[in-house]
């Protein structure tokens, strides 16, 4: 009888002493991440390319209501729609017809914009290899304990990704980019999540761990856009970025939805195309990764059990010590510098060979002469 | 005729002579110009570096006082033993931990040192008479009737590098020293568990090398909890002030630094450059309503709510944005006057002591509550003296755990020194700098294997010269500090460790490493048929027809012959 009271005491002891462990550390092991990160990019510039800039700039405000700060996010945009000269109103994005929602505001804060939008930069921010004059707000200053959501959106096709209607990056340098990152241990867990057409192919050749990707359509099929705008002219959103907006708008920073819901955004009676997603890399089981594990910021949290004493009275910081700093007189270089704009000589500029419309031209000119006189006048001519 | 055949001859050795040069000069050249310069690595060590072979050494010394050892055992001594522990961690890293212990008789002047009445007199004492090298213990043994330790403690450890053991009631009377080594060597082995390298901080420290589940929860949160090596870090204190209308605070920021946390981040000097700014935010708040409990008539804020703290706190911040070095941030947040006085409570509902908590790799916030200088009534604003001293001391140690200084706790029959006025103990500062030098030795030779394996996979990838360079004195200085490791000089192998990532580091993210350059088959053969096909066709067909011909005639010869 004592034997068995003894050890019932015994385990409940143990019971107790493991859920309080539990307790503690039970935040810390469901996801295993201390920080967020996210990196979204638009990939198309004009303006008939509207709504490839609202899908980014309404995820980025989602991402940024959910907690990411500033200094977590790299934006990359073209940003020529708000100030663009086609623009009924200007200095206004939006993402809702009749104007509801305005998503360019002005707290947006926006990394690399314009030209600065090429796959080369694109791949220098995920793998880090940036010049060291770059500053602090355009790197991925992630470690090995991050959690990245990267969102695409622009014109794709099969295995490939336009950047400015200019390059493209295809997916074997996306998926050679992201293992860079995973052999650097540059990020613990990565969304991926692509709104373009024929978005799964993007994804097809993923080979690191710890990938989870969304795409809004299948190889084969186009991604197609939600609605048009009659006053601005284009259409101002894709329908899978407008889904998934719908979606995210009900997550707040204490919502335990998971990512089973996210795959099931925009079921193909909405979006026409047929989104997919993978996740065989991924590690955890989906359902039991949280939304705001990649779109929000949720710190851990431990408290402070111990302080430490301090006795000593605070040393008085001497006075005398800035006497001996030599002031130097510093002065501004010359701001406009007039007398060089006056007296410039012209730039010289690289010689290059004849372009084609004047080869072409001579060309034309050469034949109809010889065709006109003949050949033997050719040692004439040289 | 005869002119058709010379023209023939001489179209045949046109062709031939065309072809010889198209091959011989043609090629070699085409493939000189487009090859990618690269410039040679040390591929043979830096595959020897991906086995990780470390041996981690400690010399400890092991002193016998006057009662502990009988004088045929002292006459035995000193006398040298060394123990060595193999892990294997997995195929690639292997462990080893090699502790020589020399045990020898105390001296006079120690002897005199161990009357002091208390233990931390007694330590002090002993540290004045001889100053151990880094990385080195010193373990006191004293007898079971010595005063110097309480009743129910039986190790001592002190701020330096000295431990005081009391021995066991058995080792009384007549035993042979072996047997007086053996009884010692599980509570040595104890003492340095806790003063010196222990198995899971090593394997914590190895986590880019191993990707390991670890077996209890709580080292994953302290590996969670650290930030990850750096050559440098910036501390950032700021103070939070809501209601300027109400408190005017005045904190004496720079003195405080100055007496508090200068000397610990002077004494981490070898381990990381520390760069400390400070600000002061008006009109901040919390982003979390308060509860407000009328049985302690304060406002209460509860675990959970902690978490959504910092967000939008943290947007407000300003940081020093000159460097890539990780930040730590803390916050002093004194609550405005409708709001006091505030109180975090834990998951148990109980009150914190420090009202304090900390993030993980982020830093920490304290509340720190005025309502208790003033009066009610009094007129607003209310200048309010920010007492430094108990603050530093909450941001002092949440410094010690983001840090990674902690260990875990000792076992109960140990008591451990507070530490100093420098707010770390010279064996603690050992610990850091084992599993630092670890840590980096791991990353460094993680990065330079997976750069090498990279340069390897992709063929058109320029390796300028100052890429070699830089892995080449990465591969001497991981070389350099394995050794140093192996040997015991703490100090050299983290410096030398430092050196190693640094290099690896720039080699790894130099900019001109971009693999930009994807050229899929069919683009290759896109590019260049057009180039080449022209010209090859008719010199292939004028050497085919040439062999036919050849092949022809002999034929005919031998039909002759025949």
């Amino acid at each position: 009888m004592k034997i068995l009271t003894l050890l019932s005491f015994f385990t409940a002891y143990t019971l107790t002493a493991s859920v309080n462990i539990e307790d503690s550390a039970g935040q810390f092991f469901s996801s295993g991440h201390t920080n967020n990160w996210a990196v979204l990019v638009c990939t198309s510039r004009f303006w008939f390319n509207y709504r490839h800039v609202a899908n980014t700039l309404s995820v980025y405000r989602s991402v940024k209501r959910l907690g990411i700060p500033d200094s977590h996010i790299v934006l990359m945009l073209a940003d020529d729609m708000a100030c663009n000269h086609r623009n009924p109103k200007p200095a206004t994005v939006f993402s809702h017809k009749n104007m509801e929602l305005n998503v360019y505001g002005d707290d947006v804060e926006v990394d690399y914009r314009g030209y600065e939008v090429t796959v080369e930069n694109f791949l220098r921010v995920l793998t880090g290899r940036l010049p060291p004059s770059t500053p602090r707000s355009k790197r991925l200053l992630s470690d090995d304990r991050s959690n990245i959501l990267i969102y695409l959106t622009g014109h794709g096709g099969n295995g490939f990704l336009k950047f400015q209607d200019s390059e493209e990056i295809s997916n074997v340098e996306l998926a050679d980019a992201f293992e860079q990152m995973w052999q650097k241990r540059r990020y613990n867990e990565l969304l991926f999540i692509i709104d373009t057409c024929q978005g799964a192919s993007m994804y097809e050749r993923f080979y690191s761990p710890n990938l989870m990707a969304l795409a809004s359509s299948q190889v084969g099929e186009d991604s197609l856009s939600h609605q048009p705008d009659l006053a601005i002219g284009v259409h101002l959103m894709d329908r899978y970025t407008f889904y998934l907006l719908e979606f995210l708008e009900d997550i707040h920073p204490a919502s335990k939805t998971n990512m089973n819901d996210l795959f099931k955004v925009c079921p193909k009676s909405q979006c026409v195309s047929t989104p997919g997603h993978r996740t065989d890399l991924f590690l955890r089981d989906p359902g039991s990764v949280l939304i705001t594990d990649f779109f929000g910021s949720v710190r851990k949290i431990e408290i402070t059990m111990e302080t430490i004493n301090l006795t000593d009275p605070i040393k008085q910081m001497e006075e005398n010590s800035g006497n001996d700093v030599q002031t130097e007189n510093n002065t501004y270089v010359d701001q406009l510098p007039v007398s060089e704009i006056i007296h410039q000589k012209p730039k010289q500029r690289d010689w290059h060979p004849p372009d084609g419309f004047i080869l072409g031209l001579w060309t034309l000119i050469l034949l109809v002469f010889f065709k006109t006189y003949g050949v033997k006048h050719l040692k004439h001519v040289f | 005729m005869a002119v058709t055949e010379v023209e023939r001859r001489r179209g045949k050795l046109a062709a031939l002579s065309i072809a010889a040069m198209v091959i011989l000069v043609g090629v070699p050249l085409w493939w000189k110009t487009t090859q990618t310069y690269r410039a040679w690595l040390p591929v043979a060590q830096i595959n020897e570096l991906a086995k990780l072979q470390l041996q981690l050494s400690a010399d400890v010394e092991v002193v016998f006082a006057r009662g502990t050892a009988t004088p045929e055992q002292q006459k035995k001594v000193p006398v040298t033993q060394t123990q060595d522990e193999d892990h294997a961690v997995d195929e690639d890293t292997t462990l080893r931990y090699r502790h020589e212990t020399r045990y020898r008789t105390a001296t006079v002047m120690e002897e005199d040192a161990l009357k002091q009445p208390t233990a931390a007199e007694a330590d002090l004492s002993l540290h004045r008479l001889s100053e151990s090298p880094c990385g080195s213990l010193v373990i006191y043994v004293i007898p079971e009737s010595s005063s110097l330790l309480p009743e129910n403690v039986n190790v001592y450890i002190g701020q330096r590098r000295t431990a005081l053991l009391r021995i066991g009631a058995q080792m009384k009377v007549g035993k042979t020293l072996k047997q007086l080594l053996a009884h010692l060597e599980p509570r040595v082995k104890q003492i340095l568990q806790v003063m010196s390298f222990s198995h899971n901080d090593i394997t914590a420290a190895l986590s880019d090398r191993v990707r390991f589940s670890p077996d209890n929860k709580e080292s994953i949160a302290d590996s969670m909890r650290a930030f990850k090596s750096s050559p440098g870090y910036e501390i950032t204190f700021s103070l939070l002030n809501p209601d300027p209308k109400s408190h005017r605070l005045h904190w004496d920021i720079e003195g405080a630094v100055q007496t508090y946390i200068q000397p610990l981040l002077t004494k981490l000097s070898p381990v990381a450059n520390f760069s400390l700014d400070s600000q002061i935010l008006y009109y901040a708040m919390l982003g979390v309503n308060p509860r407000y409990d009328s049985s302690r008539s304060a406002y209460i804020l509860n675990a959970d709510s902690l978490a959504h703290v910092i967000n939008p706190v943290e947007a407000r911040l300003g940081s020093n944005a000159a460097s890539s070095n990780p930040v730590l941030n803390f916050l002093l947040y004194v609550p405005d006057a409708h709001h006091s006085p505030l109180y975090i409570h834990d998951h148990k509902k109980r009150e914190v002591q420090t009202n304090a908590f900390h993030s993980p790799r982020w830093g920490g916030i304290m509340v720190y509550n005025v309502n208790g200088f003033y009066q009610t009534g009094t007129n607003f604003p209310v200048d309010v003296n920010i007492n430094m001293a108990k603050v530093m001391g909450v941001f002092l140690a949440q410094l010690r755990l983001l840090l990674g200084v902690q260990s875990t706790a000792p076992p109960s029959s140990f008591q451990v020194a507070p530490c100093g006025s420098s707010g770390l103990a010279d064996w603690e500062l050992d610990r850091l700098m084992w599993s630092r030098s670890v840590e980096n030795v791991a990353t460094a030779t993680t990065t330079i294997t997976s750069l090498a394996q990279l340069l390897d996979q992709i063929g058109n990838i320029v390796i300028n010269d100052n890429i070699a360079q830089q892995v080449s004195s990465a591969v001497t200085s991981l070389q350099l500090a394995v050794a140093e490791l192996e040997v015991g000089n703490l100090g050299f192998a983290l410096q030398y460790s430092k050196e190693a990532i640094l290099a690896s580091e720039k080699a790894f993210f130099d900019p001109s490493l971009l693999h930009l350059l994807y050229f899929p088959d069919d683009q290759k053969f896109a590019i260049y048929i057009p180039l080449f096909l022209p010209m090859c066709v008719p010199i292939l067909l004028s050497l085919l027809k040439i062999v036919s011909e050849v092949r022809q005639r002999r034929r005919e010869k031998q039909a002759k012959k025949d």
